[in-house]
């Protein structure tokens, strides 16, 4: 009886094991169809000249396979949205977490849920019916779909990321060592800027560099307000055709397993190396800097 | 011995706190500057501080309240019963969005009904069999990654393995399945923690009274977290909902004339059809106020779904405190 | 054996929202002597002591009547600095908790962000510290190896090595010796010996025959009230209560 019972636990086990590896599978499908899918390019163009040739013109004849101005794309509007992002993210966590009373965190940080919840068409269109028109006149310049417009929105995509997870992490660092630090006669501010923070700088590492894998992986913000232009942008007030938006765009019209539609996939593990190699960082900064808690006394 | 003290300490002449500390600092050698200037600009820069830091936090509630604004006061007048119960007509430039409404539902329901059970099934064993070490890391790192995966490849995947590979074609089903996939991290997270917050001794009381794993986990464990679970689920809907990249090349199309009448039809969904009538149609501005009403339709679709599983969640706490 | 006052509390009542945790307290702490506060646990000893350096203030809804004061001033008058009272009146917590820092940078802490900015002065500051708090010896070679390495004793002097670095004029020390073995206590114990020639010492115990071996006056606390206050020999010896007595002779408590 008891035999039977346990051969049913160790099957239940395996089960439930079993069902968790899906996970872990629908990522190495992914994988395996991107590749699949996209690999047939490299026959047309070496892996040199697709990632680092600067012309794009996958439609004209003979086609260029050039997605560095995608890349390029991607960075800077990557790069951009996050000087905006971590310092609102970080900054708005340590108010949550450190300063703002019970009653006002609690209104916050659902507002900061909410945010986060906003359907990235919704942001692409705002930024496109109300914000370009807006910076057009604004700044004179000749199109408010640019790369400055298109960071400011996905800015606002990643700032809840960050600020949550940092939130977490600042407000998980022990009260011991904050009253370590006022019992020795330290601000709050200093103790926030010499203890809290160096304590859970790992969370915060991590947060930030999840919030900048949401941007630069996001889709629908750059299609309908980066511009469009595939190539190398000059100024932030340039139009940009991150890698997203390019395969988005495209898609629909490329001909069914023709180079073009090879590229695209192509264009796709090029984005998906990138957030890999973003995860990577992220789950060796959590792992290596482990937060300091009770555990470590 | 007593009553001596207190009259000595009442009768202690008021100091004022500045010379008081500039006599420390000669009786004991102190060679920092003068503490009481120092210490009130150091409550002055920690003042100016926590502004900025006040600032930052209600950036977001003023964006977000922003772009609500801008939806309801350019969307509300769409909102019609004709435009909540009619096909678009007069090649989309006029009529409603019920095909998209629906469309959406029938994406989220499927997404969710496709990861709702994969994924409690995972958190159960994340949080109740499995044991520390490299499988358990694997795990994660996979799950983590799943969640990083951008929409426009899961897109992409979807495209190649459901319509192309099964071929299920542009169909709900493909698009459902894609968006389950995309979603799956969301239910893993929400149960994980729901199952977390169930104690121990809950657990060991069942064990205690010769209850197996399986029935503490399906008697006393689930039925303890299910709340939390379920508000993932909520989330996990909302979020389906809302994507645009992941059913571009697996399950919408830019007009479709009839209702989706099986799932390997083609569909309208909100999110698309507000990129395609805002990007692609035939007439862009005219169309604006379709473009707001439609969006009003899934931002409080969404929000709605959000507020409500927020909600939930908090009185939930409050009732386990 | 008159010493010259240095800090008292005149009724001092504290509130966690409704609940009174200290009733009515009216105790004084004279120059160079060990004050030790004994009583179960509840009693409000642990809630007194934090209110001595306003600990308490970053607890939400909690509130204080009477009046605290040093050296004759009420630290909670609106015009008092919390952050200098602070760097006057050090204290050492329950739990060893060392910042995840080097030993020096945890006791350089404390002076740096009071405004101290000399290199030399800080490390002479460093050492004089560790030397007090009789650590110097066992770290001196490893002064830039992680706090957090050191034993759980090393820990709680490092933590009182760190408070020393501030100079404070009055040390709380709320159960130091809770979280260590009983070698590490005793070199604790020998620690407050030698502060008491330039500190005033209040320490919260819940082990009597420490508050016996450290203290020259000790106060007794029950459910947030003082019940009796004397010198350590004559409360251990002749109790003036039935409630002392009952508590010292281990009968309840």
């Amino acid at each position: 009886m008891a035999n039977t019972r346990q051969i049913k636990d160790r099957g239940m086990n395996v089960f439930f094991f079993c069902i968790a590896t899906a996970s872990i599978t629908i990522l190495f499908m992914i994988s395996v169809f991107l590749f699949m899918e996209g690999l047939p390019i490299f026959k047309v163009v070496s892996v040199k000249d697709f990632i680092f040739g600067s012309y794009w013109y996958p439609t004209s004849d003979p086609p260029d396979f050039g997605i560095f101005p995608l890349i390029i794309g991607s960075v800077v509007v990557t790069i951009l949205s996050a000087s905006v992002s971590i310092p609102l993210g970080v900054m708005s966590a340590v108010y949550l977490a450190e300063i703002a009373r019970v009653k006002i965190r609690e209104i916050v940080k659902p507002i900061v849920e909410l945010l986060a919840a906003l359907p990235s068409v919704v942001i692409g269109f705002f930024g496109m019916v109300i914000v370009a028109p807006f910076l057009q006149n604004v700044l004179d310049i000749p199109t408010g779909l640019n790369i400055f417009n298109a960071s400011l929105m996905l800015a606002f995509m990643s700032v809840p990321t960050i600020c949550s997870i940092s939130e977490d992490a600042i407000y998980s660092v022990p009260t011991n060592l904050k009253e370590a630090s006022l019992a020795l006669g330290a601000t709050h501010l200093e103790t926030i800027v010499r203890v809290v923070l160096p304590a859970s700088i790992s969370g915060i590492s991590t947060a930030i560099i999840l919030g900048m894998s949401r941007a630069i992986g996001e889709t629908m913000v750059v299609l309908m307000v980066a511009g469009g232009a595939a190539m190398v942008p000059a100024s932030i007030f340039d139009p940009a055709r991150p890698m997203p938006a390019s395969i988005a765009a495209e898609m629909a019209e490329a001909p069914f397993r023709g180079d073009h539609y090879y590229a695209l996939f192509a264009t796709g593990i090029v984005l998906f190396v990138f957030i890999f190699i973003f995860n990577i960082i992220a789950e060796h900064i959590a792992h290596k800097y482990r937060q300091v808690g009770e555990a470590s006394l | 011995m007593q009553t001596t003290r207190v009259e000595t300490m009442v009768n202690f002449p008021p100091i004022d706190l500045t010379t008081k500390v500039e006599k420390i600092d000669q009786t004991k050698n102190r060679n920092s500057p003068p503490a009481s200037s120092q210490m009130s600009r150091r409550q002055l820069i920690q003042k100016i501080v926590f502004v900025f830091f006040r600032g930052a936090a209600w950036v977001n509630g003023v964006a977000l309240l922003i772009i609500i604004y801008f939806m309801v006061a350019n969307g509300w007048r769409a909102i019609t019963w004709t435009f909540l119960t009619q096909a678009p007509r007069d090649s989309m430039t006029k009529g409603g969005i019920l095909p998209c409404i629906v469309g959406t539902l029938g994406l989220s329901l499927g997404a969710i009904i496709v990861a709702f059970p994969i994924g409690i099934a995972s958190a159960i064993y994340l949080n109740e069999y499995a044991r520390p070490g490299r499988i358990l890391r694997l795990i994660r790192l996979g799950i983590n990654n799943l969640a990083g995966v951008p929409s426009v490849v899961f897109g992409l995947f979807g495209l190649a393995f459901f319509c192309i590979y099964l071929k299920m074609g542009v169909s709900l089903l493909a698009g459902a399945l894609t968006l389950g996939a995309m979603t799956l991290p969301v239910i893993i997270g929400a149960s994980e923690e729901a199952l977390k917050a169930v104690p121990d001794t809950y657990r060991e009381a069942s064990l205690g009274l010769g209850a197996t794993k399986l029935q503490t986990i399906f008697r006393v464990v689930l039925p303890t977290a299910l709340p939390g679970i379920l508000t993932g689920g909520i989330l996990g809907i909302s979020r389906a909902a809302g994507e645009t990249a992941p059913i571009m090349f697996t399950a919408a199309v830019f007009f479709s004339p009839r209702m989706p009448s099986s799932v390997f039809d083609e569909i309208m969904a909100l999110p698309y059809h507000i990129y395609v009538l805002a990007t692609a149609g035939t007439e862009i501005e005219a169309t604006r106020p379709l473009q707001y009403g439609t969006a009003l339709v899934l931002i409080a679709l969404v929000l709605g779904l959000n507020l409500a599983a927020i909600l939930w969640r908090a009185r939930l706490r409050k009732r386990m405190q | 054996m008159e010493r010259p006052l240095k800090m008292a509390s005149n009724h001092l009542h504290f509130y966690y929202g409704d609940f009174e945790a200290l009733h009515d307290i009216s105790l004084e702490f004279s120059e160079n002597q060990v004050t030790a506060l004994i009583g179960p646990s509840g009693c409000g000893k642990s809630t007194y002591l934090r209110c001595m350096n306003r600990m308490n203030d970053l607890i939400a809804y909690s509130r204080v009547e009477g009046e605290i004061l040093l050296d004759g001033e009420d630290i909670y008058a609106p015009s008092v600095d919390v952050v200098t009272l602070r760097s006057r009146v050090g204290m050492v917590f329950q739990k060893p908790n060392p910042f995840p820092k080097s030993i020096f940078e945890n006791i350089a802490y404390g002076l740096k962000v009071n405004g101290v900015k000399d290199k030399s002065k800080i490390a002479s500051r460093v050492e004089k510290s560790l030397i007090r708090a009789a650590l110097w010896g066992e770290v001196k070679d490893r002064l830039h190896d992680s706090a957090l390495g050191l034993s759980g004793g090393q820990q709680q002097r490092l933590c009182i090595a760190r408070a020393l670095a501030v100079e404070p004029e009055v040390l709380l020390m709320d159960e130091p010796c809770s979280a260590l073995d009983p070698i590490a206590t005793q070199k604790i114990e020998e620690l407050i010996h030698q502060l008491k020639i330039t500190y005033t010492i209040i320490i919260v115990t819940h082990n009597m025959q420490q508050a016996a071996r450290v203290s020259d006056i000790t106060a007794f606390f029950y459910i947030g009230k003082l019940i009796e206050v004397n010198d350590t020999d004559t409360l251990f010896t002749r109790p003036q209560l039935k409630q002392t007595e009952d508590y010292i002779t281990g009968r309840f408590g």
